[in-house]
């Protein structure tokens, strides 16, 4: 339920420019039946995902300046508070220039979920649902389902044991995903539509006692599983955020419903 | 159920008036019966008083000071979590999560009572969200539930210290076994209200494992094993953090006389230590980092997540070396470590080796020939046959165990001694081989050798010379013949290796 509200507030308080989306950004992701590393109640983790676009690759500072440009209340001085945390784009120079310490073709960092989202909605999109991000980002190159093989949990992990401290590498550097997606692993953290609803408890170790309803009925997140414990390390980097929270690895990337 | 109660009741009684009750006595009975301390319960000494403290911090292995303060107060501790890249090896790098920037993380120091306004901050080039649970948290989840901080972001709780103790505090983020495996994990110690008796140093020592995908000590960057962890199958055991953190310059020191105190710590996450200190008995022991001590413990337990605190009094200069007794892991994973005492020697208390006799056991050639050459040697009438008869017994006693009884010696390892051109060479060096032993590279007939023969202290010059004139007059060797006088002129002409001067 709270992302759905909060995304409402976004619309209106933002007073968005439309934007024209640039179709060669996306790839169509055929749909389809698999198996989440999230326990779901009630499905068990069977998750059915209706066939959808998804960016190629994460949103770079680039794009995210021409839509600040074109959006001024989300530039950085002008922003409200309550929609982004006071170190928003805090790595470009100014409002509107990137300066040094931010190459227009690396990934757009330090944005909060109102951010994302709403940049997402000014270009005739949204976030994508975990579902959607999972069910992507569990190809490999030749593969629709990788996450069996342990390479690909090895890239993953690899990934997770260096320090965020050196500078992010420009997008699409990695190779295209069997749908031609880029970047899903070992880039950046990338905001999902709806991360707030599959919190991972902060103190996991209680599994038996777990206070249901802080779940807003997606069920318990068990994190005891080692064949998915790589996937679901993400979901707790993102349950340990706030939607106006931003930090130095966390970017986003949009997707479309197909009508 | 009161007509049953009754005659048990009067049963009682009676008891009571003979004076045989087998009820609880109060402290009557033998020996001394020591009051517990009322645990949390009496852990609360109000609200705190003055201004706020911020803790001091310690990287380990030092302590912070004594709190020294005789009433609650409000301490403010900042705990900043960093991913570092660091060696834990020579040449082996590891990503470790930290408290503080080290393995083990920064010592927390406060007193039974206080109120702690704790921050977890973690630093903006975090990749994952971390927390804390301290073991001194009377709450849920010890802090952690509190504490979830996404990277570039501060959390902040307040608990009140009721027990006093020893804690493990470390992070419980999913997955709570990796985190710690990383290195999460530290102490804090919450002094009991009167401090902890004084002594002359306190260190801080942790133990924890460590899985890599690579071997031990396999050169480059390893990556975290989970399959690894799970097997409990360690690649590493360590006390802080890293193999030599306590070696070397690195070692603890002391002088002798003091009295010195550990406050040591296991992580695991799998492994209980058998935590001992090889040369040392402890004198006291806080079993579990508890109020009570033990004394004359040799080793002691530390559970994974668990505590103690040694204490011992140093007696005689040297090197006190810190295990886990399980003991490959000291000598195979790492789990080594050093405190150096300096001092005087107290040579009734450890006197050094006095006597390094030869034990010839079932290799014991006639001891008749060595007399005989002794008794000739004194009356001036020595043969070379003699000597050489003489030096064969004692070769075969003191030397053959690695020359081999033929002379061949063993290939890449032991140099021969037959047919051996480094032994004709230079009849006195071979004299100051004997006495005073050979450490590093020698080229013997043309082959590399590199290995270490110990000076053999426990010959006089007769069984010198006897030996060389023996190996001179063997096997396909030169010949020629050392006398006891040349032996006494080599021993003062060369320095002895410290250790071998009897």
């Amino acid at each position: 339920m709270r992302p759905i509200i909060l995304g409402l507030i976004v619309l209106n308080a933002a007073g968005l420019a439309g934007g024209v989306s640039a179709n060669d950004n996306y790839v169509r992701i055929p749909g389809g039946e698999f198996k989440s590393a999230l326990k779901y109640e009630d499905t068990q983790g069977k998750v059915a995902v209706a066939p959808f676009e998804l960016m190629r690759t994460p949103v770079t500072n680039a794009q995210f300046l021409d839509f600040v440009t074109k959006n001024p209340p989300w530039q950085r001085r002008k922003v409200v508070p309550v929609f982004a945390e006071a170190r928003y784009l805090s790595h470009w120079s100014s409002p509107l220039q990137l300066g040094t310490n931010a190459k227009p073709q690396q990934p757009v960092v330090n944005v909060s979920w109102f951010a994302a989202s709403a940049y997402c909605e000014a270009h005739g999109a949204r976030l994508p649902t975990w579902s959607e991000w999972e069910y992507s980002a569990a190809a490999d190159g030749t593969r629709r389902d990788a996450r069996n093989d342990p390479a690909w949990r090895e890239q993953i992990l690899g990934w997770y044991a260096k320090p965020s401290n050196a500078p992010l590498s420009p997008v699409g550097q990695s190779p295209a995903n069997v749908y031609g997606v880029k970047d899903l692993h070992g880039l950046v953290w990338e905001w999902t539509e709806d991360y707030a609803s599959m919190l991972v408890s902060a103190d996991n170790r209680t599994q038996g006692e777990q206070d249901r309803l802080k779940f807003c009925g997606a069920g318990a997140i068990a994190m005891d599983d080692r064949e998915n414990y790589a996937v679901l390390m993400r979901v707790a980097m993102l349950s340990a955020m706030e939607a106006a929270n931003i930090t130095s690895n966390l970017g986003f990337r949009c997707a479309k419903s197909l009508p | 159920m009161k007509l049953q109660l009754f005659p048990v009741l009067i049963t009682a009684a009676l008891l009571a008036v003979t004076g045989c009750s087998p009820a609880p006595t109060t402290t009557t009975a033998a020996g001394p019966v020591s009051e517990d301390t009322g645990g949390s319960a009496k852990g609360d000494f109000g609200p705190p008083v003055g201004e706020p403290i911020n803790a001091i911090l310690t990287a380990p292995p030092l302590v912070p000071p004594a709190t020294g303060r005789t009433q609650p107060a409000k301490v403010i501790v900042n705990l900043e979590v960093r991913e570092v890249e660091k060696e834990i090896s020579e040449g082996v790098k590891y990503t470790f999560w930290t408290f503080g920037g080290t393995v083990p993380g920064s010592f927390i120091r406060v007193r039974q009572g206080d109120t702690v306004e704790f921050h977890l901050n973690n630093h903006p080039d975090s990749k994952m969200p971390h927390n804390i649970d301290l073991h001194a948290v009377t709450g849920p989840g010890g802090g952690a539930a509190s504490s979830f901080t996404a990277p570039g972001h501060s959390s902040q709780f307040t608990f009140k210290a009721l027990n006093a103790g020893l804690y493990v505090y470390h992070c419980a983020t999913a997955p709570v076994g990796m985190h710690v495996a990383n290195g999460m994990y530290g102490l804090i110690l919450v002094e009991p209200p009167q401090g902890m008796p004084k002594v002359d140093r306190e260190y801080y020592v942790m133990q924890g494992d460590f899985y890599t995908v690579g071997r031990y000590r396999e050169k480059g960057v390893q990556p975290f094993d989970m399959q690894k962890a799970i097997d409990e199958n360690a690649t590493y055991v360590l006390f802080n953090g890293s193999e030599g953190a306590l070696l070397g310059d690195n070692a603890l020191k002391a002088k002798v006389g003091e009295t010195v105190r550990l406050y040591v710590g296991n992580g695991g996450p799998n492994l209980v230590s058998s935590f001992h200190v090889i040369g040392e008995i402890f004198d006291k022991v806080y079993t579990e980092g508890g109020s009570r001590y033990q004394e004359n413990v040799q080793t002691t337990l530390v559970p994974a997540g668990g505590s103690v605190i040694v204490e011992f009094h140093a007696e005689v200069p040297g090197t006190g070396v810190i295990v886990d007794h399980s003991i490959f892991r000291a000598f195979n994973k790492g789990a080594l470590g050093m405190i150096k005492y300096e001092g005087p020697d107290n040579l009734a208390v450890y006197s050094g080796k006095e006597v390094d006799s030869v034990y010839l056991g079932d290799k014991a050639a006639s001891a008749a020939p060595v007399a005989a050459a002794a008794a000739a040697t004194a009356s001036g009438t020595l043969t070379l046959e003699q000597q050489i008869k003489a030096g064969e017994a004692l070769y075969a006693g003191t030397c053959s165990t690695c020359h081999q009884g033929n002379g061949i010696g063993i290939p890449n390892v032991f140099p021969p001694l037959a047919k051996s051109d480094y032994l004709n060479a230079d009849h006195n060096r071979a004299i100051s081989v004997v006495l005073n032993g050979l450490t590093g590279p020698v080229t013997v007939n043309g082959a590399n050798y590199n290995s270490v023969m110990p000076p053999m202290s426990q010959l006089n010059d007769d069984e010198v010379a006897n030996i060389v004139t023996y190996t001179l007059n063997s096997w396909g060797n030169k010949g020629g013949r050392v006398t006891t006088a040349d032996v006494a002129k080599v021993r003062a002409s060369t320095p002895r290796p410290k250790g071998a001067a009897h």
